[in-house]
């Protein structure tokens, strides 16, 4: 099919699903009651259970089941109605088990869909529960290059949903609509912190390509190793390019794994389709199925928050935002609070929208910090809006203001006052100072009688400088229109 | 060595201390060891601290529990926190597990004197216990014959007299065998009865924990002890347990005893066997029981059932042997890989690798609903064989074993002929049903098992009958004539 | 006598055993008889007959999301044939394997 593709010259389109791993943001781990903590030192969140000591076993937890359907209900899934665990046996030295429990052929949930901002809809297949594995650091920098592993359990047996895509993703483009979608979602339900550094949200690929307008798959590449948004689409944008290229000069595609290698650039073979596992998959016979009942699920749906789309709505009806506004304001279910939050408080949703999106958010990224690690308080933001507007400080002042508020959480009051930022619309001490600026610039008075209005900007920065920032502008103008005119 | 009830009756009223009671067994072990070689491990630390403890308890005038100062041996699967737990490998010959089996605190918290861990088939795997990676265990009627397997050592040292108690698990037999091949009381539970925590699996959805004693009401109280839901387990069953001592029958008028129809006669290798059993049904029946003939059509498929899902499981199970977290380690060749299959060639025995082998195959893609999935739907149909059996009896009762206790190495070269000694037990573990062996007499002088089976979470019924027929027969009293006379 | 239908060396792969050719050879033999018995189960009828996986009649057996203390560090690597620091050690992972 892509021979003759080929022959006719034809356009191809990429064919693209994605697998996302995600963890869940249980307290205790999937199937023992270890923390579910990113960052402890190395093995010290493990026990009999985790740690795959002979004699133990697991124990469902409750919370990671509800999550799960909780990410089901908020993604239009249909919650299964007979539910069991699988064991999925392969070797791997960060495997406690040497078998992962997982979900084979009766998923949680199946079916559902995520809508991109474009309009396009991603069908889901499933959503599975699953354990995590362990981590393995390899010493020396290539795997292949070291000479030996360091294994850290801390990791094992984390609360794990796998969210599996049907191939409706056509572009690398898409594929980070849809992640970032999905991302957004998680968050306002709040069963993940969605943290793709922390490997709290992972993806793998499934990718073809096929002549444009057929409808019959092409062969497919697995592409793994993708840690951040922008791995993924330089990851997909390679393999779609490389599959191009071998149907350009006539090579065919083969059914592989690939892996993504970050720092050249490129994916590269890790195994064929016959080297691929056979994973021997069986109920696991330490656990019993799950049929849960209908009126808990039911409870479930209704504990559901309002999601990210809804909330765009809302936000673009209720506050008169754009639509762009809206989208950003809602991609974090934490961030959105804030807005409203200081939204509220100010009483001028545009300008909270202004400073969130502006100067706050300059300042967070240059700090490297989040609306939600950062210790700023909406009411102090509010505050600090009230104040511009009262015309209380001035813009430069505000900006310096803004800095402290995010860095340090402190009160604008406090920081106005301490620095001495407040901005004088007393009339007559400003009136004192602009009448001494023209009194020494006899040349820029001539200069704006005589038509150069631009005299006047210069008047009005001299006066500023005499006050040291602290003037209102406005009221330096008004007075010096007052004398000039 | 006088029963556990009478041990603890003794303790309780201070006319014999735990202590004293505990350095006579160690002392009986010790003596008996070198010829019978039951124990991988004696824990004569944890036994004297244990009992001190108990001992401190009733003189304090607290209740010492229903096992107060029972000495009891403990099959070496159990995890024993901070104690050598081998499960009868090479693979765990150092592991010290940081933690205790469910079952282990039950029965310490119960009063019960932990005095050693003792020999097993590797990973349980075996109805001998030459599969021990360590040494054979000899069975106190012949010692140059086998206790049976794979709890060889448990039901070795209670047939000797050495403790009144052990623990063994059985999955296919495993304390049914070795409990009819040393004239002692050995009960399977209903699979959910007893927890599984801190039990080393072989095949988890067969595996369940139970006592092996010199009599059935010092197997009723352990039983009482060990059974119960468990938090840690998931597949252990919150039902009720019994005082199952009060359950324990003097005669059986108006009991319905069923005998089966249908198993293979002529795997009885012995002509003895078959009068042995039919004596015993006539005791039975004099004891003011009814004989009803009962059907099990599927109870011939239970070996070739038993070795899809057994080995499968235990494919999965023993994967996690690999040479890195603990256990045996066997360095060598390039990488991660060739360290796991060295480990593994190394640290396992011929029998276990048999199963993994045979229990991956059954597994593989292609193969899986052929094997697997075809012996999980003839395990549904076994199962409604005794649903319906149960219909018209209260009780079943058949062979235990095949044969008597055989001679070290006889079958040992045959592994289907050794598989072939799980016959009459399979069947009851596939339906994950109670069933107990208690002594049934002897053919040339070797002691026999009658099988008791009941509904499931029914034991109270097959422990009521096997104490009314114990009582009658008196076989158990019967003490190993080699061990007494020297 | 059955056939042996076992690339026995594909499954002591997949188990990640390593078989000497005295084992296999060994091991295959005894497969065969035991494929006799095991055989018997392909001429039963099963057709509309449910898997039993578990005996038990459970559903729904779920813990609480509560934490619960963790093994120390050194308990932990206790065990442990070799280690390195709070680390379990490992021989090297080479890539493309499985
Ligand atoms: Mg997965
Ligand atoms: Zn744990």
């Amino acid at each position: 099919m892509i021979d003759s593709a080929r022959e006719q010259g034809l356009e191809t389109e990429a064919v693209i699903g994605l697998e996302v791993h995600v963890e869940l943001s249980t307290h205790s781990k999937m199937f023992c009651g270890c923390r579910n903590q990113f960052g402890a030192p190395p093995n010290s969140q493990v026990c009999p259970v985790c740690l795959g000591l002979p004699g133990a076993l697991p124990v469902i937890n409750g919370r990671a089941v509800e999550y799960l359907c909780k990410t089901g209900f908020a993604l239009g899934c249909t919650v299964s109605p007979y539910s069991k665990f699988d064991r999925k046996n392969y070797f791997y030295p960060d495997m406690p088990k040497n078998y992962q429990i997982s979900q084979y052929d009766m998923p949680l949930t199946t079916g559902g869909s995520v809508t991109l901002v474009s309009g396009r809809k991603v069908r889901l297949n499933r959503i599975h529960l699953e354990e995590d594995t362990g981590k393995n650091t390899h010493a020396g920098a290539a795997i292949s290059r070291s000479e030996y592993t360091l294994i850290d359990y801390n990791r094992a047996g984390v609360p794990l949903m796998e969210i599996v895509s049907e191939p409706d993703i056509g572009s690398p483009q898409e594929a980070e609509q849809y992640l970032s979608e999905l991302k957004g979602i998680l968050s306002h339900i709040g069963v993940s912190d969605v943290k793709m550094h922390e490997g709290s949200l992972r993806c793998d690929a499934n990718v073809s390509i096929r002549p444009v307008g057929t409808q019959r798959l092409g062969v497919k590449a697995e592409v793994k190793n993708m840690n951040s948004f922008r791995s993924v689409v330089r990851a997909l944008s390679f393999e779609i390019e490389r599959m191009r290229e071998c149907t350009r000069v006539g090579q065919p595609i083969v059914q592989e794994t690939r892996g993504w290698d970050e720092s050249r650039g490129v994916t590269h073979s890790m195994r064929s389709k016959e080297q691929a596992h056979d994973y021997r998959y069986f109920p696991d016979p330490d656990l019993v199925p799950l049929s849960i009942d209908a009126a808990l699920l039911e409870r479930w749906r209704l504990e559901l928050p309002e999601l990210p789309d809804s909330k765009r709505a809302r936000f673009a009806a209720e506050y008169g935002l754009s639509a762009y506004d809206a989208g950003v304001l809602t991609q974090e279910a934490g961030d959105a609070a804030f807005f409203e939050a200081v939204a509220k408080a100010s009483g001028d949703a545009k300008q909270a929208a202004n400073w969130l999106m502006g100067d706050v958010r300059k300042c967070l990224q240059l700090h490297g910090l989040t609306l939600s690690s950062s210790p700023m308080k909406p009411a102090h933001l509010a505050a600090l809006i009230a104040m511009v507007k009262s015309g209380a400080i001035g813009g430069k002042a505000a900006k310096e203001v803004c800095d402290e508020l995010v860095m340090h959480g402190r009160d604008p009051q406090d920081v106005v006052g301490e620095r001495g930022l407040a901005q004088t619309s007393d009339a007559s001490a400003v009136a004192v100072i602009v009448d001494a600026v023209v009194a020494r610039n006899p040349e820029s008075v001539t200069a704006y009688r005589g038509g150069k209005l631009k005299a006047l900007d210069f008047l009005i920065g001299q006066a500023m400088r005499e006050s040291r920032g602290k003037a209102n502008v406005d009221v330096v103008r008004s007075r010096l229109q007052e004398l000039l005119d | 060595m006088i029963s556990g009830h009478e041990i603890r009756d003794a303790v309780a009223r201070r006319e014999r201390s735990a202590v004293e009671v505990a350095q006579q067994a160690l002392q009986a072990i010790d003596r008996l060891e070198p010829r019978l070689r039951a124990y991988i491990s004696l824990l004569p630390e944890r036994a004297l601290s244990q009992a001190r403890s108990v001992d401190a308890r009733s003189r304090a005038g607290q209740d010492a529990g229903l096992l107060a100062g029972v000495p009891v041996a403990i099959k070496d699967l159990f995890c024993t926190k901070g104690d050598r737990t081998t499960c009868g490998s090479k693979i765990l010959q150092d592991f010290r597990p940081p933690y205790s089996a469910t079952v282990v605190e039950r029965l310490e918290a119960a009063g019960a004197v932990v005095v050693g861990k003792t020999n097993m088939d590797e990973f349980a795997m075996g109805s001998s216990c030459e599969n021990s990676a360590f040494f054979p265990t000899r069975n106190p009627w012949d010692e140059g014959r086998v206790p049976g397997g794979s709890s060889g050592g448990s039901a070795s040292t209670v047939g000797a007299g050495c403790v009144p108690l052990a623990m063994g698990t059985d999955t296919g037999g495993s304390i049914r065998e070795p409990a009819s091949f040393c004239n002692v009381v050995g009960v399977k539970p209903t699979y959910g009865r007893v927890s599984r925590y801190g039990m080393i699996a072989f095949a988890s959805s067969l595996d369940q924990a139970g006592p092996l004693s010199r009599d059935v009401r010092d197997a009723a109280d352990a039983l009482e002890v060990i059974a119960g839901f468990d938090p840690m387990d998931s597949t252990s069953v919150d039902v009720p347990v019994p005082r199952y001592a009060d359950h324990l029958l003097e005669d059986l008028t108006g009991v319905r005893v069923g005998l089966v129809d249908d198993f293979d006669e002529t795997i009885a290798a012995d002509s003895g066997m078959t009068s042995l059993y039919q004596t015993a049904y006539r005791n039975i029946e004099a004891l003011g029981a009814t004989l009803v003939h009962v059907r099990l059509p599927h109870a011939k498929y239970g070996l070739a059932t038993y070795y899809l899902i057994a080995p499968a499981e235990c494919s999965s199970n023993l994967a996690r042997y690999d040479g890195t977290r603990y256990g045996l380690r066997v360095d060598g060749g390039d990488d991660v890989y060739s360290m796991f299959e060295r480990t593994r060639a190394e640290g396992f025995g011929p029998e276990v690798k048999r199963r993994i082998v045979l229990g991956t195959y059954a597994l593989c893609s292609g193969y899986y609903d052929a094997y697997y999935v075809r012996a999980q739907k003839v395990r549904t149909l076994m199962k409604a064989d005794f649903d319906l059996a149960f219909a018209s009896c209260d009780v079943i009762a058949c062979p235990a074993v095949s044969c008597p206790p055989f001679e070290l190495g006889a079958k040992s070269q045959d592994p289907v002929a050794m598989y072939l000694m799980d016959y009459f037990t399979i069947p009851m573990s596939l339906a994950g049903i109670p069933a107990m062996s208690v002594p049934a007499g002897y053919v040339n002088g070797l002691p026999v098992g009658l099988q008791l089976v009941s509904p499931a979470f029914e034991e109270a019924r097959m422990l009521g009958v096997a104490h009314a027929y114990e009582k009658a027969t008196g076989h158990a009293r019967r003490r190993a004539p080699q061990l007494s006379a020297r | 006598m059955a056939d042996v239908p076992i690339d026995i060396h594909y499954v002591a792969k997949l188990a990640r055993l390593s078989l000497t050719d005295e084992e296999s050879a060994r091991i295959s033999a005894q497969l065969s008889r035991l494929f006799d018995f095991i055989g018997e189960l392909q001429g039963l009828d099963v057709s509309g007959v449910h898997p039993t996986a578990q005996v038990i009649p459970l559903a729904n057996v779920y813990r609480d999301d509560v934490v619960k203390p963790s093994l120390s560090n050194d308990e932990a690597l206790a065990n442990a044939p070799q280690r390195d620091g709070p680390y379990f050690k490992a021989p090297r992972i080479l890539e493309g394997e499985f």
